[in-house]
């Protein structure tokens, strides 16, 4: 040991001097550093998947200093393995994040960056989902920006709405004409509604829209600023309007136990005429069903949630939210260059091939489907669009909208029961 | 006792007298060093956690910053009052229940079964139900998601097919099916390898007893009663010991089949509880105390256990 130290100072004292003339003598060299970017993103759809990798494989050969290591997770597995990172402080560079509570939890800890040095200017005003972008900030400060941005809607099979003798360009506008179409659905033997309720959230959209149709953003700003409750009226009428529908019994056998996956694979089927889900659902139907989507091929329409007459909503007011990617504390520059360059027009118009809404305007008229464009203007013209719950609210309370929710559904809770089970969590995380 | 202790301070004095201190400071250095090492790791990484839980278990704390939110017993309190917590907790000992007189009977027969005896292949049946055992918990949670899949699932396909009139059941969706459901995943998934070690067992069984007892007139049901089953003793009480611990750790399997508690909360184990509420939701002080009552369950069993049951089995 005593021999060692000796040796190992000098050694060191070497490194030190050779690596200070290096750096002295080749500044570039320093600069052009090798940068890995961490990427997690969700993009388990094969489309997406190629999509997000061919944009990798173009930044690296346009920035050869950089590598960047993607991972591909499933979406719940990527929130579980998330959180774990989280609590061990090792964010990856680039995310997928929703926005809103649980990227505001995370940035109130100081696990992602703030861009908005890079961001303001150019690039903030080139976002046309602006209120989405406002998700991925608080209080003038940034930590990622929108991909893309939709709004929840009923995608609907036309085929199998004239087969039940509805008019397949006349979709039901309100709840009463909806039930009705369910009900004539049932009747000539067709499954109305597909559900996978063992996912929980695929069934909470239902109970979150009847609350925005009957609340308004009112309501829901009420709760959540504790200057209301869950238990208000709007939010245990919701509970009760879904029963009207749960009665109707319009899902399909087993749902308590089929997964999202099963859900979207019976629309791509034709074997289920309408589903309540976001913008992405045209993709995940093909990725799902038998014959690469071939039943719904051409037949699929999109109207917006029914509208409640009385009810303190707007008709235009949506549920929505997309997907996005913040940058994690530790990222270096160019973690927020290639963000930039993800969310860059010509990438978007790429995007917006396979089914990505964009969230930069030069890149919407890129949208050739129909139903994509039916969504965009529904998302452009929505007068408040609501977050998702359990992205918006404390982990916990969104939680127990989803646990809840499913509770109805499975015919265990009531309507008054699940507005309460909310705001237990609600006065619990929210009164602080 | 006490005179066998007086007569050994005795002999411990007399050996003080005779050598000097010097050697005493030898045997416990001697001691230490092989001690020490493992002591400390067992400390770092075994009882600082289980003190830290504790100390954690008294704050609201969300994992990330310091505790800054002292509330005492509140997290206590709150589990109390919370109808899934009570839940798991009765389901952890519904799992515990069932493994004791259903799954390790089963084991104890098929350990018999093709253990020993006459049976033709039991080579091969052996290897053949020790298969799942093999498998990973991740494996065999997705292994039965489609056999339980509510649509063309393997389950309703065959009850369909054996049973006429048999109406499709969702085994995982219905809160009155799904810890059943549950229990048979476990039970497939974990009669192997108690069958294993009911082989081992009975390998140390002797041959020349149970020829005795037959001599003596006893038929092979008696056999079994009196002689083979009593040789069995310590195996049965550990894989007793090793079920009950093993139900309350359960975690992977449960999580995956029950996706969270599903429905609605209504199928927790206290480990799918602890990470549902505690991990998903940043409440680490709160999980802490879901841990600390887990923690306090399993102790207080494997001490009680092993000194009123396994005691005889440590004997010399």
């Amino acid at each position: 040991m005593k021999k060692f130290l000796p040796v190992f100072s000098v050694v060191l004292a070497i490194v030190t001097i050779l690596s200070l003339g290096l750096g002295s003598t080749q500044p570039k060299a320093a600069a052009q550093d090798q940068v890995t970017i961490t990427w997690w993103h969700i993009g388990t759809v094969e489309a997406q998947g190629t999509y997000w990798q061919s944009l990798a494989d173009a930044y690296m050969e346009a920035n050869p200093n950089v590598t960047i290591e993607i991972t591909i997770l499933e979406n719940e597995a990527f929130k579980e393995r998330l959180v774990t990172v989280m609590q061990a402080g090792d964010p990856p560079d680039v995310f997928q994040s929703w926005g809103g509570g649980v990227l505001w939890e995370f940035a109130e800890a100081g696990l992602v960056r703030n861009i908005a040095p890079e961001l303001e200017g150019d690039w903030k005003d080139s976002f046309s989902a602006q209120a989405a972008l406002e998700l991925y900030g608080r209080d003038g400060e940034y930590y990622g920006v929108p991909w893309t941005w939709g709004t929840v809607g009923m995608f609907y099979n036309k085929a199998l709405f004239a087969e039940a003798g509805l008019d397949p360009e006349a979709p039901p506008v309100t709840w009463e004409e909806f039930l009705a179409a369910v009900q004539a659905l049932k009747d000539a033997g067709i499954t109305p509604i597909s559900l996978g309720e063992g996912d929980k959230w695929p069934g909470h959209f239902w109970w979150v829209y009847l609350a925005i149709r009957l609340g308004g953003e009112q309501a829901f700003l009420d709760a959540y600023n504790r200057d209301g409750a869950f238990t208000d009226e709007p939010f245990v009428q919701a509970g009760e309007y879904l029963q009207q529908l749960i009665d109707l019994e319009p899902f399909p056998d087993g749902f308590m136990g089929l997964s999202y996956n099963d859900q979207a694979g019976l629309m791509g089927d034709g074997k289920a005429a309408m589903e309540l889900m976001g913008q992405w659902a045209p993709s995940v139907q093909i990725d799902n069903s038998e014959n690469a989507g071939e039943a719904i091929e051409g037949n699929l329409g999109w109207f917006p949630f029914p509208v409640i007459e009385g009810g303190a909503g707007n008709p235009g007011d949506v549920l929505g939210g997309g997907d996005g990617y913040a940058v994690g504390s530790n990222a270096e520059d160019e973690a927020v260059d290639f963000l930039k360059f993800i969310t860059s027009a010509e990438n978007q118009a790429e995007g917006a091939k396979i089914w990505i809404l964009p969230t930069v305007a030069a890149a919407e008229s890129a949208i050739e489907d129909p139903v994509l464009q039916t969504i965009l203007v529904a998302r452009n013209s929505a007068t408040y669009s609501q977050l998702y719950y359990d992205q918006f609210l404390p982990p916990a309370v969104g939680q127990a909208v989803n646990d809840a929710v499913q509770g109805l559904f499975e015919g265990s809770l009531t309507a008054e029961d699940v507005a309460s089970a909310i705001e237990d969590e609600a006065s619990f995380e929210l009164d602080e | 006792m006490s005179a066998l202790g007086a007569q050994v301070r005795t002999i411990t004095r007399q050996r003080d007298k005779t050598h000097p201190r010097r050697i005493n400071f030898g045997k416990w250095g001697t001691i230490s060093l092989f001690v020490l090492p493992g002591l400390l790791l067992f400390i770092l990484f075994v009882l600082v956690p289980i003190a830290k839980a504790a100390q954690y278990s008294l704050y609201e704390w969300d994992g990330f910053g310091p505790l800054t939110e002292y509330v005492k017993f509140g997290n206590y309190d709150r589990l109390n009052d919370h109808k899934p917590f009570r839940s798991a907790i009765s389901h952890s000992f519904f799992i515990m229940f069932l493994s004791l007189t259903v799954q390790l009977p089963l084991a104890m027969m098929l350990a018999l079964l093709v253990g020993r005896g006459k049976l033709r292949g039991r080579k091969i049946f052996r290897m053949i139900l020790f298969v799942p055992f093999v498998f990973s918990e991740i494996i065999t949670a997705l292994i039965w998601m489609y056999v339980f899949h509510p649509g063309e699932g393997l389950a309703n396909v065959a009850f369909g097919t054996l049973i006429p009139g048999f109406e499709g059941q969702t085994w995982l969706g219905d809160r009155d099916l799904v810890m059943y459901s549950l229990f048979a995943v476990l039970t497939w998934k974990y009669f192997g390898f108690y069958m294993i070690l009911y082989m081992a067992g009975l390998q140390g069984v002797s041959k020349e007893l149970e020829e005795a007892a037959r001599v003596d007139g006893a038929n092979e049901l008696q056999v079994l009663r009196y002689v083979t089953l009593p040789l069995l003793g310590s195996t049965i009480r550990l894989t007793i010991y090793l079920s009950v611990l093993g139900s309350f750790q359960q975690f992977a399997i449960a999580w995956i089949l029950t996706r969270g508690g599903s429905p609605a909360n209504s199928s927790h184990l206290i480990s799918t509880y602890l990470y549902k509420f505690g991990i998903k939701t940043f409440r680490l002080g709160y999980g802490s105390s879901v841990a600390v009552v887990l923690f306090t369950i399993s102790l207080l069993f494997s001490l009680g256990y092993q000194r009123i049951v396994l005691r005889r089995d440590y004997a010399d």
